[in-house]
């Protein structure tokens, strides 16, 4: 699979052996606290929002706990498993390291089935983008936070079929690195989603 | 254009237009992303200048019948909408590339890619926008857009404003987060952050304003945009929206944009005054302190747009204080200029006149603008002509005097030549007092009751005498311009030779290189050994600065189409949304969204799969160029 004389020659952490993987790892933990105030934002129009139902159905009529809480779950594990793939890419695992990275997309693709469902659901309800500000706020947070997980089932997904052919190398390294940082930033996101959305919307009305 | 070419030597331009336009459609070197910067804000510059002198012709006389209605909110939205995304930032962006990676002694910034990728943007951003003339006519909703004015009573013309900015907005994004990193990892070594340059302190705070302001704004404007095209109710409150939600996001980015676009111009002034008054800046400790200090409050004050919400007057003190405060570190400044002129050998170039001048205007704009942080009193001021004045004082007094004293501070850095001094002077002049003489009796205008945006006064309401004066004021800034446009002109035909010291007195790292930079910048990476090295090096009796690193082969990335590409399939997304209002021919115009979307994506999939190795300019060449280049 990799090219066997990189075992030998790249360092510990290749991810940040070299300058231009250290301008990575620094820009994109940047671009999250960017990342952060575009979710922050949300969150603060769909609390103030999130009571306004218009007449239309409001979240404790809607919201199950059961299938938010299996997509946490899977969210949470999918997280767990790109970790597993980091630590993979660190021993220079590239077979292992595709393995956790396919079982994270697949992890990810489940939720993103759920998220639809959930949706086509409420839209079944008559929670339709328009009905109120409240379904409007919703559906735009919950849906930005879709599309994340969507871009990062794309992306992980590409590089993990580049790295058959590309292996474990200190350019490759930090682009894997920096996928899974994404994975779990997402899934922080979806912690907040969870607590706030589903969980306030149920029980503190 | 041939002038431009000639100028910025470039070895492999000599088979015509097609591959000068290839080396800028697809250069990734900062020096040269510095001048498409430049280039591109002069031209929406010239753009939003013929606006501000259309809005002086209607208002020079009362019931004047030039430019009306909704032709005047539209050529005013286009005005205040240009000018602030489209010209001062990029101008910022023109300096922070052309000088921040000089200053630390870095061959380039973090990202040259994505450096290329945030200038298209914002160019076909600035396109888009202005597009909307031709195609059913532009926004006119303010500059600020404020909901539901936006979102429910005005046509197609909101959805150029949302898009353009969108587009634009994203490339500043990224353009922010590139000099942070480029900061915080590429400077040479000996460059700790305490030792570096004011104006690169200034880039950095700017840049990390950038990074937590704009996504505010990107929500906000997507917020417009999803009542717009797909029947939201953000701010729709027959169903229970809010439209003041909308205030405090925009407000919440829009304060610490005005804080982004005056930072640099404070650093550019710490440079050129004590260039010119040669001594290192007076307090560079507490000038570092200021700086990151008025970054912080930016993000406190966002409420003082807001006081006659009625937010109440416990969150109206709060924030009229913390405004109030902000003038502490900006006194702080004011003094720290004064005193590095304080017993200087001062020396009047144009440069310095810029810089010198900002501080008076500056001050006035500061003491209107605490006036306006006075809740009681902003009752009466606000949305009047001294609101006008006061943002006019600190962005055409503050943001552009800095930005032209860099202009001519740099240009031979960035050139190769100096731009003229006799004509840089009558530039100067007529700017400045044709600065004075347009906004200075607007705060009267204010005070006498004459309400902003309005296109009209009636002639009893002795508003008509300070209107001619204004008008005749805008008149003098313009032949300031034009001045401008006939000195660059001049210059790339004519213009004097600049040395790579090109001020004789430069202090920084810039100066230590020739004019204009090498495409490598540094043939050796510098050793950095405190603050205004260069300036140490030449009171040691040295020529050049100490050298980090022998000479070698100097790896470069290579030049790629791939950031104009990616730029254009956001503007096909961007008109495919635009025409898709209200129910006109939606499949198609989605058709296209969804095409220009696919287009992006695989602009960015060619991206992941295709490594940059980049390539070298080798020793030898190296010598070559350093020799045959102006010292
Ligand atoms: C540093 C550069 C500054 C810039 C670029 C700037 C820019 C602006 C702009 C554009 C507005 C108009 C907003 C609108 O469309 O209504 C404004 C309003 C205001 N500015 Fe500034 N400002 C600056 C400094 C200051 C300072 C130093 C203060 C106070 C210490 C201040 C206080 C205010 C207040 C209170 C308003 C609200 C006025 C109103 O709308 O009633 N500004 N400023
Ligand atoms: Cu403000």
């Amino acid at each position: 699979m990799s090219k066997a004389e990189n075992v030998e020659t790249i360092p510990a952490h290749p991810e940040t052996a070299t300058l231009e993987g250290k301008n990575k790892f620094i820009g994109f933990w940047l671009f999250l606290g960017g990342e952060t105030v575009l979710f922050g934002t949300l969150f603060a129009t769909f609390l103030a929002l999130r009571n306004k139902t218009n007449g239309g159905p409001a979240a404790h009529d809607l919201f199950s706990l059961s299938t938010v809480f299996a997509a946490t779950v899977i969210l949470l594990v999918s997280s767990l498993t790109s970790v597993f793939a980091v630590m993979a890419m660190r021993d220079r695992a590239v077979g292992k390291m595709q393995f956790w990275f396919l079982i994270t997309v697949l992890l990810g693709i489940a939720f993103l089935v759920l998220e639809i469902t959930e949706f086509k659901e409420y839209l079944h309800e008559h929670l339709g983008y328009s009905t109120s500000a409240f379904s409007s706020s919703f559906y735009t947070l919950v849906g930005t936070h879709g599309c994340h997980v969507l871009f990062g089932v794309l992306w992980i997904s590409t590089i993990t079929i580049q790295a058959f052919k590309k292996g474990i190398t200190t350019v490759t390294a930090p682009k894997y690195y920096v996928a899974s940082l994404y994975w779990h930033f997402i899934d922080v996101v979806w912690v907040f989603i969870f607590t706030v959305v589903y969980l306030l919307g149920i029980a503190g009305r | 254009m041939s002038v431009n070419a000639e100028s910025l030597m470039q070895p492999n331009q000599k088979n015509g237009l097609f591959s000068w336009l290839k080396t800028w459609l697809t250069t990734v070197d900062h020096k040269k992303i510095a001048v498409l910067y430049l280039f591109g804000g002069g031209l929406f510059f010239l753009i939003g200048g013929i606006e501000a002198m259309l809005i002086r012709l209607q208002l020079t006389a009362p019931e004047n019948h030039f430019l009306t209605g909704s032709a005047y909110n539209q050529v005013l939205t286009m005005h205040g909408t240009t000018m602030i995304f489209f010209v001062a930032m990029p101008m910022i962006f023109a300096f922070m590339n052309a000088v921040v990676p000089l200053q630390i002694g870095a061959r380039d910034v973090a990202f040259p890619f994505v450096n290329a990728l945030g200038f298209w943007l914002f160019f076909l951003g600035g396109i888009i926008l202005n597009l909307s003339w031709f195609l059913g006519g532009a926004p006119e909703a303010g500059w600020t857009a404020y909901a539901p004015l936006s979102t429910e009573y005005l046509g197609r013309g909101m959805d150029f404003y949302v898009l353009g900015l969108q587009v634009a907005g994203a490339g500043t994004l990224m353009g922010g987060i590139n000099f942070l990193v480029t900061i915080i990892n590429m400077r040479a070594p000996g460059m700790t952050f305490m030792r570096m340059p004011l104006f690169t302190w200034t880039a950095f705070v700017t840049s990390a304003l950038i990074l937590f302001a704009f996504p505010a704004l990107t929500v906000g404007l997507f917020e417009i945009f999803f009542d717009r095209l797909f029947g939201g109710n953000f701010f729709n409150a027959t169903n229970g929206g809010n439209s003041i939600i909308f205030e405090h996001i925009f407000w919440i980015f829009g304060h610490p944009e005005v804080y982004i676009l005056i930072l640099p111009s404070f650093g550019i002034l710490s440079e050129v005054i004590s260039t010119f008054s040669k001594k290192r800046l007076f307090g560079y400790h507490s000038m570092v302190f200021a700086t990151i200090l008025i970054g912080f409050l930016a993000f406190m004050v966002w409420v003082h747009h807001m006081f006659t919400v009625g937010l109440g007057p416990i969150a109206n003190t709060i924030f009229a204080l913390a405004t109030m405060a902000i003038a502490v570190p900006t006194g702080i400044k004011i003094f720290n200029w004064i005193f590095t002129m304080w017993g200087g050998q001062i020396r009047f170039t144009t440069a310095n006149l810029y810089a010198v001048s900002f501080i008076p205007t500056f001050v006035m704009g500061g003491v209107t603008g605490v006036m306006l942080a006075i809740p009681a009193a902003d009752f009466q001021f606000q949305d009047s002509y001294f609101v006008v004045a006061h943002f006019h004082y600190v962005i055409v007094g503050g943001v552009i005097l800095g930005l032209f004293a860099g202009l001519y501070y740099w240009w031979p850095k960035m050139f190769g030549r100096c731009l003229n001094e006799t004509l840089g002077k009558i530039n100067f002049w007529f700017f400045f007092i044709g600065f004075h003489v347009t906004f200075f009796p607007q705060h009267f205008l204010g005070l006498m009751g004459m309400p902003r945006r309005y296109f009209t006064y009636l002639p009893g309401e002795h508003l008509t005498t300070l209107n001619v004066v204004s008008s005749i004021g805008a008149i003098g800034m313009a032949i300031g311009v034009i001045t401008l446009v006939v000195n660059i002109v001049y210059t790339f035909v004519k213009g004097e030779k600049a040395e790579g010291d090109a001020w004789g007195t430069g202090r920084t790292l810039e100066w230590s290189i020739p004019s204009p930079a090498p495409e490598y910048n540094f043939a050796q990476t510098p050793l950095v050994k405190g603050i205004d090295t260069y300036w140490k090096e030449k009171m040691d009796g040295n020529k050049k600065v100490t050298a980090a690193e022998p000479l070698g082969d100097v790896h470069m990335p290579s030049p790629s189409i791939m950031p104009f590409l990616m730029s254009i399939s956001l503007t096909i997304v961007s008109f495919g949304f635009i025409f898709s209002d209200k129910g006109v021919h939606r499949t198609v115009s989605f058709a296209v969204a969804g095409i220009g979307i696919a287009m992006m994506l695989g602009c960015m999939l060619v991206r992941s799969i295709k490594d940059d190795s980049g390539f070298h300019i080798h020793k030898e060449e190296i010598i070559e160029t350093e020799k045959g280049m102006s010292k």
